[in-house]
């Protein structure tokens, strides 16, 4: 286990303090970066890059806060009044929900490069070293005896992610259909013996509590994991097949016209799109958006075939609508205890 | 002699064995591995992550907040024991019911009727933030939930009591003359003193404890809107075990001397009343 460097966030701890009544009067900048549950240790360290870099333009050192959590319970939080600068989440659907609430413009996925999406990752499994149930592919999943956890698409932006790759391997198998699709993400959801809130609290209960057979994750989170816990006898399967998880970046319009942020909102989203940025990312398992470093990274991100949201679902909203709305496909397939 | 203390000894025994074995299993064990798990690595670190400026923010907020819900509740406690214990009045039992209230609801609805009220999307929240106020998020919700949650201790400590002893001391007063505020002070006040600390002080073990409804209302910014519970947390979701026991123990320290502060009153208090008797 390793501690953060101190003397980098006591500095801006100090800063925080000095400034923690609600200082209109602004000395210090201050950032609010609402984000998704695995990128905790991306933003520490990508906070301390910003702020070094933002402050060598001839401006001043500013404090950036995050507050983390299961995807969709984050954007519902800055819909309901927290204070963002910046979004981070794990799926366009729900910077589209902040968007339909009109605290930014409904069109923000075009205002950044590569749909404002500046790294990627994909969904893995994590299994127990050796891989005693021999899963390799999604169908191995819904062997019986197996046991998967896999955080709860309701609230989950990854375990959306983890439901929709399934549901598009189905969808390909031979005679595949939605009724089949269907029929194998039930049986999958049965086998989850732990459905928690974020993706964090999953990892926790396959790593830690030792539950289940295999965990659906974070290609990210998976590598964290194992790097966290080398004693934990874990290792990652990457199946031939899997979905292009792509997790975007906004400026919350509203809430930086209030504060007056916008341009330190806006530097900080670039940032993300420079070398620097997208090497942070790179090192912790966030794939690149520029080749030459998803190159040079080698066999860190291993090349599988990736399904894309767009592709095989026509998009968030649809997607959203037909799976994990009220009364979608998930609420059918899905009654505890059954 | 109560008919108890007369048992056949082996069955007394017994049953002192069995409580002290079931409180150990629940309550010293767990205890008892949060210090160990804070200490694993020495005390070192575990000092390390409580002096961390993101821990020392979450202890001062808990501390603050503790310290603005606690009077709060002991002044709203204490009229509300008082109409219950000294006045007549239609609606008594729906007043008794309401205070009791928090205890059913559970603190996760407490925390969203606030954001339902307050958020951005809430019924007064879009007025209140055109004009600066932010309530959800901030210091206000957070006082607001632990009012909210802790608002019984007080006055359900208080009402035995003041029912207990009637009304004759302040109609005493009253015919000599005293005025509501005299006999408030004067005759009430010190006749519950220690029944109030008690409740204050449970009420305050309760306040820095609380997790679900801030949880709700808080919106876990490190270092601005994080109490201590949810501090711990975080640190454990960010495989920081050591600092999340380490700052769980010392929570659970400040809860275990507020209880033991209140035993040490009660004991006081006994002594006291067994002299006068």
């Amino acid at each position: 286990m390793s501690f953060p460097t101190f003397s980098r966030r006591e500095a801006f701890a100090v800063a925080g303090a000095m400034a923690a009544a609600p200082v209109r009067g602004q000395t210090v900048p201050t950032l609010l970066n609402v984000s998704y549950d695995p990128t905790r240790e991306f933003y520490r360290e990508f906070n301390a890059a910003f702020a070094a870099q933002w402050a060598a333009r001839g401006n001043q050192r500013p404090t950036i806060n995050t507050s983390h959590g299961g995807s969709g319970r984050q954007a519902r939080a800055v819909i309901d009044g927290l204070g963002a600068d910046v979004v981070t989440l794990a799926l366009a659907y729900d910077i589209d929900e902040i968007a339909g609430r009109g605290l930014l413009a409904r069109d923000w996925q075009t205002r950044l490069p590569e749909n404002s999406t500046p790294y990627t990752s994909t969904i893995v499994f994590l299994v127990r070293r050796g891989n005693p149930k021999g899963l390799r592919d999604w169908g191995d999943l819904l062997k019986p005896g197996v046991a998967v956890i896999t955080p709860n698409p309701k609230t989950s932006g990854g375990a959306r992610w983890n439901y929709l790759a399934l549901w598009a391997w189905a969808l390909r198998q031979p005679g595949g259909s939605a009724a089949t699709a269907e029929e194998a993400t039930g049986q999958l959801f049965r086998q989850v013996p732990v459905l928690d809130t974020g993706a964090r609290g999953s990892t926790t209960t396959f790593v830690q509590r030792r539950q289940g057979d295999v965990l659906l994750a974070w290609e990210n989170e998976a590598h964290l994991a194992l790097r966290e816990f080398p004693q934990a006898g874990l290792e990652i399967v990457y199946p031939p097949f899997s979905i292009l998880a792509e997790p975007p970046v906004a400026v919350v319009d509203q809430n930086v016209e209030r504060r007056g942020t916008r341009s330190i909102a806006e530097a900080y989203l670039n940032h993300l799109y420079s070398d620097e940025g997208q090497r942070i990312a790179a090192k912790h398992f966030y794939r690149p958006r520029h080749a030459d470093l998803l190159r040079a990274a080698g066999d860190r991100f291993p090349t599988i075939e990736l399904v894309t949201i767009d592709g095989a679902f026509g998009g968030w909203g649809s997607a959203q609508r037909t799976h994990f709305s009220d009364g979608g496909v998930f609420d059918r397939i899905y009654r505890p205890g059954r | 002699m109560s008919a108890a203390t007369q048992d056949p000894a082996p069955a007394r025994i017994a049953l002192v064995l069995l409580g002290a074995a079931l409180a150990a299993a629940i309550f010293l064990l767990p205890l008892a591995a949060v210090l160990a798990e804070a200490l694993r690595r020495g005390w070192e670190p575990a000092w390390t992550a409580i002096s961390d400026p993101d821990s020392i923010a979450a202890i001062r907020l808990t501390l603050l907040v503790a310290a603005i819900a606690v009077p709060i509740n002991a002044a709203g406690g204490i009229a509300a024991a008082w109409a219950i214990a000294k006045c007549d009045f239609a609606g008594k039992r729906v007043l008794i019911t309401l205070i009791e209230l928090p205890f059913s609801v559970s603190p996760v609805i407490s925390g969203l009727v606030y954001v339902l009220l307050f958020g951005a999307q809430g019924y007064f929240g879009p007025a209140l933030r055109a004009y600066g106020f932010e309530i959800i998020f901030a210091l206000p919700g957070l006082v607001l939930a632990t009012v909210f949650v802790t608002f019984p201790f007080v006055a359900r400590t208080l009402i035995p009591l003041m029912q207990e002893q009637g009304r004759e001391e302040e109609e005493a007063a009253a015919t000599l003359g005293a005025g509501g505020w005299q006999i408030f002070l004067r005759v009430t006040l010190p006749n519950v003193k220690w029944a109030l600390l008690a409740g204050v002080l449970l009420c305050n073990a309760r306040a820095m404890g609380e997790f679900g409804a801030v949880s709700v209302v808080s919106g876990h910014i490190r270092g601005q809107t994080n109490t201590m519970p949810l501090h711990v947390e975080i640190l454990y979701n960010e495989y920081m075990f050591v600092g999340a026991f380490a700052v769980a123990a010392l929570l659970a320290l400040l809860g275990v001397v507020t209880l033991a502060a209140k035993t040490l009153l009660e004991t006081l208090t006994a002594r006291r009343i067994g002299e006068h008797a």
